[in-house]
């Protein structure tokens, strides 16, 4: 049996991957560029916050320390999310956005299929239901990336700074630490590293389709997988997100 | 309402096609876009359906205001869905309006540069979580009111289009109720902001049914032509009749010395709204107009390359389609 708290860790990090994405997408909830997207995006955060009330309340579980989800949402300080940085980046334009988006879901998509067949059943059975909405969500990401990049000068442009801009952040998906080798070793999860082959053959085809240019060097930033040091960015949406918690403890709402 | 003081057009056409376009009206038979229809009640519903959908569209942004702030996950959902849920009755009704020769695009231009109006109430600032129930139990719950009986509206699109939209705003109205019990009964300073969102909510609330009407022609014509159900003044009342009870449940106080009920009449009697701060809001004056114009302007100007960008691809690929062909 793993460690408990390496258990916890892994389920914290799926759960925070998918709130602090969930939120940021929430952000465009009525200035999106058009109808049909601004309802796209709050059904993909609508789902990524569904999937977070899951992790996280496994999470909550595994720890048995009387925890909720909910409190390890919105109680929890900036070191201990443990998201990649990828996800807590600002949502800048569209296009960093739809980019954000696809690298993420391609990853994701990746590891949930693996996660499947996990060890452990309860993780099974939430990678089995997130699957299906996270496939969905590179189905869309996937095509409006290549759309946009197809598009016109300008699209293509934009596509272009927004794929400079975070290419960098996806090398942090594939980072192994000791929690990684941990749940591997139990069969609960692959290890990161695992994975990078499968995920960077769905992206590059993506961008090549999108007659986007993958940037040159393999430098990647880390430190929120690990909660050692996250962006500026992290602090500022907790500021929101924990606000109501924080100010008013032990109200219910 | 979500539309507001419409002006209904004069009609100058044959009087034989009015008349029996009048028969199909009061036998209860629904217009589809095909039929034909006198130029004013064209002109009149684009008006209507268009206010109505910009107000879905402008009225996701006070509400979208605490989407980030929501205290709990699942709070965050509910408000998130319900948003979104607005977003989609705005593309339901421009849909609708699609259908009497008016684009999305056109109608959007004209809210943008003011051409067209929204409704009053989304100028008002969503200031506390308590905010969200009260938008929900007072706004849904008036825009419930004007949207039952359009579910019978002659004009088929429409008709529809209410339809589909009414299942979704009671199911607003019960969440907003919903939060407005846990506030109400709270902590002490949730039940402070419970009442401040009654305080601050009420008048506008009642303002969203628009000045009395009764004697009004445009109203008149669009009542004959079942484009209008019901007064102003009758869907007023039975909101206060409706909502009054509730706020006692609630252990909240209307902000109204003059609320008591009439038994003569099997209602309250309330105190009008000041109208005077209606017509600056509807003017432009109101605590918000200006934020939320630009909101809509900004997100359709930094919008306009994804829109091209999209439409580019679309047309480059159905190129392909057809040279493969
Ligand atoms: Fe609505
Ligand atoms: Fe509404
Ligand atoms: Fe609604």
């Amino acid at each position: 049996m793993a460690q408990t708290a390496d258990l916890f860790e892994f389920l914290c990090r799926m759960g925070d991957n998918t709130l602090v994405l969930g939120h940021r997408v929430s952000e465009w909830c009525g200035h999106a560029p058009v109808l049909e997207e601004d309802i796209a995006l709050a059904n993909t955060a609508l789902d990524l916050i569904g999937q977070t009330q899951m992790w996280l309340g496994l999470a909550a579980e595994v720890e048995g320390q009387g925890r909720s989800a909910d409190d390890l949402a919105m109680l929890r300080d900036a070191w201990n999310f443990h998201n990649v940085l990828l996800v807590e980046q600002p949502n800048r334009d569209f296009g960093v956005t739809i980019l954000r988006q696809f690298l993420f879901d391609a990853w994701h998509v990746e590891m949930l299929q693996r996660l499947i067949t996990s060890s452990d059943q309860r993780i099974a059975e939430v990678a089995a239901k997130s699957v299906k909405e996270a496939t969905y969500h590179l189905e869309r990401s996937s095509t409006t990336v290549i759309a946009l990049g197809d598009g016109t000068g300008e699209s293509h442009n934009r596509m272009q700074d927004a794929l400079n801009l975070l290419w960098p952040y996806v090398g942090e998906l594939f980072a192994d630490d000791a929690v990684d080798t941990a749940m591997s070793e139990e069969g609960i999860a692959p290890k990161s590293s695992d994975l990078r082959d499968a995920v960077m053959a769905r992206i590059t085809d993506v961008l090549a389709e999108a007659t986007l240019q993958v940037p040159d060097g393999d430098f990647t930033h880390k430190g929120g997988k690990t909660g050692f040091q996250h962006t500026e960015h992290l602090g500022h949406m907790l500021v929101a997100m924990q606000n109501l918690q924080r100010s008013y403890p032990g109200a219910t709402w | 309402m979500y539309a507001q003081m419409v002006k209904s057009e004069a009609t100058q056409e044959d009087p034989e096609k009015l008349a029996a376009f009048q028969a199909r009206i009061d036998a209860g038979e629904k217009i589809e876009p095909k039929d034909w229809m006198p130029v004013g009640y064209r002109k009149t519903l684009i008006r209507q359906i268009g206010q109505h959908a910009h107000s879905e569209i402008v009225g996701q942004l006070p509400e979208g205001n605490w989407i980030t702030r929501a205290p709990t996950l699942e709070r965050k959902a509910i408000l998130l869905a319900k948003v979104q849920d607005e977003a989609g009755h705005g593309l339901y009704l421009y849909c609708a309006a699609e259908t009497l020769g008016v684009t999305r695009d056109e109608l959007t231009e004209m809210l943008l540069d003011g051409r067209m109006k929204y409704s009053s109430i989304f100028n008002y600032p969503t200031l506390t979580w308590a905010d969200m129930g009260a938008v929900g139990w007072l706004v849904d719950g008036a825009a419930i009111m004007n949207q039952v009986p359009l579910q019978r509206t002659s004009y088929g699109p429409y008709s529809r289009a209410m339809i589909r939209i009414c299942k979704e705003e009671s199911f607003h109205q019960r969440q907003g109720f919903d939060i407005m019990m846990k506030m109400a009964s709270g902590t002490e300073a949730q039940m402070r902001m419970a009442q401040n969102a009654l305080d601050r909510f009420w008048y506008p609330a009642l303002m969203m049914f628009g000045p009395s009407d009764k004697d009004s022609v445009h109203s008149e014509q669009s009542m004959r032509w079942k484009i209008k159900m019901n007064t102003n003044d009758e869907l007023r009342q039975k909101f206060v009749d409706q909502t009054v009870p509730q706020a006692e449940y609630l252990g909240l106080t209307v902000p109204d010395d003059k609320l008591v009920w009439n038994e003569e009449k099997n209602g309250y009697d309330f105190s009008e709204p000041d109208w005077n701060e209606f017509f600056d809001v509807i003017q432009g004056n109101g605590p918000c107009n200006t934020d939320r114009l630009a909101a809509r302007n900004k997100a359709w100007d930094d919008g306009a390359w994804v829109r091209e960008g999209l439409m580019a691809h679309a047309t480059k690929k159905s190129a392909m389609k057809v040279a493969a062909e």
